[in-house]
């Protein structure tokens, strides 16, 4: 069999990697799958010859070089197969959201003129079939799961396994071919195009190609010695750049097993069945698990509880530092080993993290206490920072080196720079190739010399050279004195407090900040019923004094917190009100994904952040809002204005002296 | 009407074939009252038939004596040609005639799995003592309808339950688990009972698409009883209407929702 191309130090392709693995670890895990309640396993030979086969097949059913392959479904062995299949016969594969509607999907399939399509299920199948008509060039269209699917029109829809027969029934026609096309690969031909999800404007196709993923599977694989019996699950969608670099790039450079869930309902038993050691969830998965087990915790036997809340204040002294492998007194790393037998360790293993040895989490903001939580129990997670366009990786922590507010160092071979506005530039061999049909897009994020925006403003710390992001790049600002102003940085820490909703913060071009506060009715009412206080709204929550009292502690620590930060120091607020409504999305104040409309918020209550500027103890406002069924009323209330302590500003202190 | 051996197709391109069971002229009497009156309808195979009625009209009756529960005083039961001799439930179950309860009649303390594999129990055939050594032929045997029960699981969605104890679950997958353990015997005809009752819409969607994709996937016929009248129009191919132990309408749904009858039972008229 005619090898394909190798670099001198290494296979210079996807299928070149699988290549060798089928070689080195033949018999070793390369994917799994629980199907019918076992986990049914493929060693790195059988994936080969099943990726070969279903290449074969694609041959059979006439894909040219170049061609699209539209991969739609949830993650399985199979899927993954398609991506590596498409490189063999010189096709891109284009994984996409499972859960985008079918116009989502149109534009996408449309805009990379895919010609075949790889689908899970009927859901997918009956998706295309409903835009087909708007697609140009699409042709074929393959499917994994049958059901269902029996009375359909089977011209240009065919199985999966059917598809694998028909390449192992032809093998001889197109063996020659298809090695040819495999020999033709190098470091820069197209290995997969993403598209971004498209919170702003259309989705855009990121080609990356092989260099980008090879080099970055190597340097990241290094950077946390990734190794062949790592195990990870695989259960994010497909089409983000992490699962494919994860699933896909390091699987293949390590060597390490895939696993697949049986369903997205099974996931978290089939978590803890593989126990991965490798596992990259975003934060609101590790809040999700966090909650989960402090309501069963209420629930314990009291003696049950007593030894979790001891063991866990000892876990949260000392752990994060045994962890770092810091010094840690005897009689302390005693108990701790201690509370690993009693509680750690049967807590690991009900959340499935027995094995972590290497955890990530981003995408955003992660609250300290959780980050603390996970890591006071000797889980060694971990914050990233990258995005699509540099292949995942462009800052991660090392270890020993892991802090709740940072983003870590670079990544081996990348370069950073921050721009006088505070954006984030970087520079890596993992750096995409172009947007997919969009140069002009292409031009504005990348530049001659390979420098890509980010879009994201921060700044590297000094003494540490640790990354720490701030905000999107576009809402930063400055302040009157002409300090940075970083709203949602600020935000971002007050809503770390349970009782704090949301959070609006001004002050740009001012020369003090201030801010909007909701309570959340679910745990400020739950404290007041604690508490014996009565209250008939949310209203007459949010002003009772108790609350505010203790809001304004909130905030002070936040302040507190800004303060030991010489950039953002300005940023501390002076003001706050407790909003008389929640913020709502039928009011257009947030958007459907719950994120702040900063300019809405600010004209709507015009009158209420005159208060926090003049000086005034209290407002009296009245608000319109509108009601579930589309009725609308309005608020009338009065709000006290609150001063809270700022702290001593490092910065300026040192120019007055 | 058609003759009772042919085959036909229907709308959406299903072939619903010969007659595979009929009900001659049935009477059930509890002491005095007459549960079901002379009642003749028929099912074949492949087809939805759904038996519908206001409340005591008689449909479940109907159903047991399907299922071999009660033994009606007149009338026969012909199934696959041949007139049924009076028979055990448990025997019309190896005949292939499986059924699920109006009010779930699950092992609560069992899990989803073990409940499913209940359902398997007239496809055993090893013995007590290989049993107990669980050697050979009886792990053969066991490994088998596993496979069967896991397919069953993964074909109704319920892989994330399926190690929990069946009490622990709400109403609407108890009912899914008890179609579960049903299929689980490879039935030819399933018998449900009210499978949708007390459901909220989206279950009842559910259900409805299982109840579909059982007849298509494997070729079940399916009997059933049920009190919502927009899911047995859509579901069924064919309608037995029932009142006051009498039936009062047979035939299509189009047919059924037409008949004056039919339109008296359910609005009620007054009866002299």
């Amino acid at each position: 069999m005619a090898k394909p191309l190798t670099r001198a130090d290494g296979p210079a392709s996807v299928p070149a990697l699988l290549h060798r693995n089928a070689q080195e670890f033949a018999n070793a895990p390369a994917y799994r799958e629980k199907e019918y309640g076992i986990w049914q396993s493929w060693t790195w030979a059988e994936t080969r010859d099943e990726v070969e086969a279903l290449a074969l097949g694609l041959m059979e059913l006439g894909i040219n070089e170049g061609d699209f392959i539209a991969i739609i479904g949830r993650n399985r062995p199979y899927l993954y197969w398609v991506m590596m299949a498409a490189q063999m016969v010189g096709a891109v594969p284009v994984p996409l959201y499972q859960d985008s509607n079918a116009e989502e999907m149109a534009y996408v399939m449309d805009h990379c003129g895919a010609r075949f399509a790889v689908v899970g299920d009927q859901e997918q199948v009956d998706k295309i079939i409903e835009v087909q008509d708007q697609l140009t060039g699409f042709e074929q269209m393959i499917y994994l799961d049958p059901r269902g699917l029996r009375k359909y029109d089977h011209s240009a829809l065919t199985q999966y396994s059917r598809v694998q027969e028909m390449g192992r029934e032809n093998r001889e026609k197109h063996i020659k071919e298809m090695e040819a096309r495999q020999a033709g690969l190098d470091y820069d031909s197209t290995g997969v195009m993403l598209y971004t999800s498209g919170t702003t404007g259309k989705p855009k196709g990121v080609v990356l190609s092989n260099r980008n993923i090879i080099e970055t599977a190597k340097s990241s694989c290094a950077f946390d010695d990734l190794r062949q019996s790592d195990d990870i699950l695989a259960y994010l969608p497909m089409a983000w750049v992490g699962d494919f670099i994860f699933s896909v790039g390091q699987a293949l450079w390590a060597g390490f097993c895939t696993n697949c869930p049986e369903s997205a309902d099974t996931m978290h038993v089939d978590l803890r069945e593989i126990g991965p050691t490798y596992y990259f969830a975003p934060p609101r998965v590790f809040e999700t698990q966090l909650t989960s087990v402090m309501i069963r915790m209420e629930d314990a036997s009291r003696f049950k509880k007593w030894l979790f809340d001891t063991f866990m204040a000892h876990a949260r002294k000392v752990g994060p530092a045994i962890l770092d492998g810091k010094e840690v007194g005897i009689l302390d790393r005693l108990k701790y080993r201690l509370g690993e037998i009693m509680v750690y360790g049967p807590l690991k293993n009900t959340l499935g993290f027995s094995r972590v040895r290497v955890g990530y989490t981003a995408g955003e903001a992660i609250g300290p206490e959780i980050f603390d939580f996970y890591r006071s129990l000797g889980i060694n997670l971990k914050q990233l920072y990258g995005q699509t366009e540099a292949t995942v990786f462009i800052t991660a922590q090392p270890d020993g080196e892991v802090r709740s507010d940072t983003v870590g160092v670079t990544c081996p071979g990348v370069e950073l720079r921050i721009a006088e506005n505070g954006e984030v530039f970087y520079r890596s061999p993992g750096v995409f190739v172009e947007y997919y049909k969009n140069p002009e897009s292409t031009a504005d994020t990348k530049d001659a010399e390979g420098w890509v925006a980010t879009g994201d403003a921060g700044f590297i710390e000094e003494g540490t050279g640790h990354l720490r992001i701030i905000d999107r790049a576009k809402d930063v600002g400055k302040m009157a004195d002409g300090s940075l102003f970083a709203p949602k940085y600020v935000e971002n820490k007050l809503k770390f407090y349970p009782n704090i909703l949301e959070a609006v913060v001004f002050g740009n071009g001012r020369h003090e900040c201030t801010a909007f506060i909701n309570i959340d009715l679910t745990a400020v009412g739950n404290w007041a019923e604690r508490n014996n206080i009565g209250y008939a709204s949310y209203q007459e929550l949010a002003r009772h004094p108790k609350v505010m009292d203790t809001i304004q502690s909130h905030v002070e620590e936040v302040n507190a917190s800004i303060a030991e930060d010489e950039m953002l120091s300005g940023c501390q607020l002076h003001r706050f009100v407790v909003l008389h409504k929640e913020l709502d999305a039928d009011d257009g104040e947030l958007t459907r994904t719950r994120k702040v409309r900063r300019k809405i918020i600010a004209e709507k209550y015009d009158d209420i952040i005159g208060a926090l500027y003049d000086g005034s103890g209290t407002v009296s406002t009245e608000t319109e809002v509108t009601y579930e069924d589309g009725r609308k009323g309005s608020i009338k209330a009065t709000l006290e204005v609150r001063d809270a302590k700022v702290f001593a500003d490092n910065r300026k202190k040192m120019a007055a002296e | 009407m058609k003759d009772s051996a042919d085959s036909y197709q229907t709308a959406d391109g299903r072939t619903i074939g010969p007659v595979v069971m009929e009900m001659k002229n049935i009477t059930l009497r509890f002491g005095g009252v007459e549960a079901i009156k002379d009642i003749s309808f028929d099912i074949r195979e492949g087809e939805i038939r759904a038996i519908i009625g206001p409340n005591g009209a008689g449909k479940s009756s109907m159903l047991n004596v399907i299922s071999g529960f009660y033994v009606p005083q007149e009338g026969e039961v012909w199934y696959k040609g041949a007139r049924r001799p009076v028979m055990k439930p448990y025997q019309v179950a190896e005949q292939g005639i499986a059924r699920t309860f109006q009010n779930i009649a699950l092992f609560e303390g069992m899990s989803v799995l073990d409940n499913v594999m209940t359902g398997r129990l007239p496809h055993m055939n090893t013995g007590l003592f290989s049993q107990s050594f669980w050697k050979g032929k009886a792990e053969r045997e066991e490994i088998e309808n596993r496979e069967v029960a896991e397919k069953i699981i993964d074909f109704l969605e319920i892989q994330a339950i399926r190690k929990t104890p069946v009490a622990r679950l709400p109403y609407g997958l108890k009912k899914r688990v008890e179609l579960a353990r049903a299929l689980a015997a490879e039935p030819s005809i399933l018998l449900l009972d009210e499978p949708m009752a007390g459901m909220n819409v989206e279950e009842k969607e559910d259900m409805s698409r299982f109840i579909l994709d059982v007849n298509d996937e494997f070729g079940t016929t399916i009997a059933l009883i049920e009190h919502d009248m927009g899911v047995v129009m859509d579901l069924s191919d064919r309608v037995v209407v029932m009142d006051y132990g009498k039936k009062i309408g047979d035939g299509t749904p189009s047919d059924v929702r037409n008949n004056q009858d039919v339109i008296d039972a359910y609005l009620g008229v007054a009866h002299d």
